[in-house]
């Protein structure tokens, strides 16, 4: 029962981590069907810089975040408008490869500016040290991620289901034709929904860190874990994100419990099943 | 009307019926010979380096069969690589040391994998059919990785003895028996696929990239084609690692995985994915910038080779053959009319 407790704990902040981080992905492969495989360095962006400002201009955790997150932003913007957009109707593979090249300069400039070695995130006084949960300690961090999590779905799902830009987004999502027509303008859409699944993203990051720490590597080692998650939950898709990482989240942790050897194959086989009975992935819809 | 010298229409196979007597004297394979005999004599001192440019320009050669030709995007080619490395080393350790008995051991290795992959995830298209090979991929160089005992683990596989060739040509310290060798693998499997490439088959394979649906209507098992396409480029995959494996004597885990698999997609598209010689040209390219900008400072060499990809996806589509194409027309003019 406790082991069981454990993993949960443990599974669901590790997917909220993950929902984050490719909450955006799933975005932007359902409104462009773009697939950005540099969007794990969005990620790196956001847990690099706020491991590190803190100490280069001697801000607080809190205005780090804040400053890590725009930077993101303005850093997700030119791409998508100058490079992204181009590859909006070209085949999956020549976006993948093109995404690629921008992993390579991510992983050049992050090795250039931060050294190779693992950067580790500073955290604030209120964050570090362990809770009592009665049947065993969990750091206090990681009840800050998995609400995190929690606030950020909520606000997500607020936002694409009851906002008028969700509204917007959707729209664009299933008929970008007819958005255009009403008067959408679907460009806009594209590249704000670029920028905000990038800032979730480093927030993902961010959170993250503790688990998947900063070092010029980490695009190459998490890439393949939010395809992962994109593919299972399908595209576009909010609530297939969700699911996804919560189902491999769980299977990645449970494997690190009970058989730590396989939990890599664990996770991709599960991710192999899904697509071979479901190509368009759980909650995605048949091109 | 042909796009990019690819036989696509009747007018087309005319016109290379014209071509078809210059073609039959293997002007392709004679280039690479010369090329690889200027190589020999000019480089004698790197003539390691350049048999592993000729073991990738072959591994190239089968993803150009397998994505060029039958729109098959893979980026998890590298199985099929590690398959026949591992084949060919493991046959050299229990079986045979004779090099050619390995490269069979390799196509047969790479054939198995592609064909039992292929049975799987030939079903799916687009960004799912990638992200499928890219997890099978992972898969298999993580059941790699925990079956120590057969292939060694991280720690690769190693001692295997490498037979002479014919057993009358052994290989030398300075690689040149090696080089040879590879070369003259590299030149019969680029017959070999060009073969292919011209034949019916090949023309089913270019039809079923443009149009599967239509060629599914018109009563093709698309699935089946794919399926046979995948295991012969399998196979030429499985003797490109075989070849690695008996020229290096060591065969790692970075065979199977997700870099070699997109390296060779980058010298592929560098090259130009959809004519064979793109695959030569954009393999010794890549590999000698890569050599040039890790002897100055290995960080440039992902700054050079990320903005090769992008610079080249998005102002030469087609490759580096392209250029080639470009000159051609400007020298000679259209033949096409």
């Amino acid at each position: 029962m406790k082991l069981a407790a454990s993993i949960v704990l443990d599974g669901v902040a590790y997917s909220m981590v993950l929902f984050m981080m490719s909450i955006g992905l799933a975005m932007t492969m359902g409104l462009m069907r773009v697939v950005n495989m540099a969007h794990v360095c969005f990620a790196m962006i956001g847990g690099y810089l706020t491991a590190t400002l803190p100490r280069l201009l001697g801000l607080g955790f809190e205005a780090s975040v804040v400053l890590a997150l725009a930077a993101t932003a303005l850093v997700a913007l030119p791409i998508e408008r100058f490079l992204i957009r181009r590859y909006y109707r070209r085949p999956p593979l020549d976006q993948m490869l093109v995404t690629i090249g921008l992993i390579f300069l991510f992983v050049a400039t992050a090795d250039l500016l931060f050294g190779a070695t693992t950067v580790t995130m500073p955290l604030p006084s209120y964050m570090s040290g362990t809770v009592d949960l009665g049947f065993r300690l969990v750091p206090t961090h990681r009840l800050y991620v998995i609400a995190l999590g929690a606030i950020v779905s909520l606000l997500l799902w607020f936002a694409v289901e009851r906002s008028s830009f969700g509204l917007r987004v959707r729209a664009a999502v299933d008929n970008p034709g007819i958005a255009e027509a009403v008067g959408i303008d679907t460009m806009l859409i594209y590249g704000l929904a670029f920028s905000l699944g990038a800032v979730l993203a480093a927030l993902g990051g961010i959170a993250g860190a503790e688990i998947m720490p900063m070092e010029p590597t980490y695009p190459e080692r998490y890439l393949l874990v939010i395809l992962a998650v994109v593919a299972v939950g399908g595209h576009g898709t909010l609530f297939g994100s969700f699911v996804a990482a919560l189902l491999l989240g769980l299977v990645d942790t449970t494997a690190k419990y009970l058989l730590p050897d396989m939990s890599s194959i664990a996770f991709y086989l599960t991710m192999f099943a899904v697509l071979v009975v479901r190509p368009q992935g759980l909650f995605g819809h048949e091109h | 009307m042909s796009i990019d010298g690819e036989i696509l229409t009747a007018g087309d196979a005319r016109a290379s019926g014209d071509r078809r007597r210059r073609s039959d004297l293997l002007l392709p394979e004679i280039a690479l010979a010369l090329s690889g005999a200027a190589a020999f004599f000019l480089f004698p001192d790197d003539l390691g380096f350049i048999t592993q440019i000729l073991v990738m320009c072959l591994f190239a050669l089968s993803l150009a069969l397998v994505l060029g030709q039958a729109g098959i995007s893979s980026l998890g080619h590298a199985s099929l690589f590690g398959a026949g490395a591992y084949s060919a080393g493991l046959f050299a350790m229990y079986v045979s040391s004779d090099p050619l008995l390995g490269l069979a051991a390799g196509a047969v290795g790479g054939a198995m994998v592609a064909a039992a992959s292929g049975l799987i995830i030939l079903r799916a298209y687009g960004a799912t059919l990638v992200m499928l090979t890219i997890a099978l991929a992972q898969l298999i160089a993580e059941v790699a990785n925990k079956a120590r005992p057969i292939t060694g683990g991280a720690d690769g596989l190693s001692g295997y003895e490498v037979a002479p060739i014919l057993r009358l040509f052994p290989f030398d310290f300075y690689g040149r028996v090696g080089f040879v060798y590879a070369l003259v693998v590299l030149i019969i499997s680029y017959f070999l696929v060009r073969k292919i490439v011209a034949s019916p088959f090949g023309l089913t394979s270019r039809a079923i990239r443009l149009e599967h649906r239509r060629m599914r209507a018109l009563g093709c098992n698309v699935y089946l084609h794919l399926l046979a396409v995948f295991t012969i480029g399998g196979a030429v995959a499985g003797v490109a690692g075989a070849l690695s494996a008996q020229t290096t004597g060591v065969v790692g885990l970075y065979s199977l995985g997700f870099g070699l698999s997109a390296a060779a997609l980058v010298m592929l598209i560098l090259g130009g994915v959809r004519r064979l010689p793109g695959a030569i040209l954009g393999t010794v390219v890549y590999m000698i910038i890569q050599r040039v900008a890790s002897t100055y400072d290995p960080a440039y060499w992902l700054y050079v080779v990320g903005f090769l990809l992008i610079g080249v996806l998005t102002i030469l589509p087609n490759g580096l053959m392209q250029l080639v194409d470009m000159a051609r027309l400007w020298i000679w003019g259209s033949s096409r009319g």
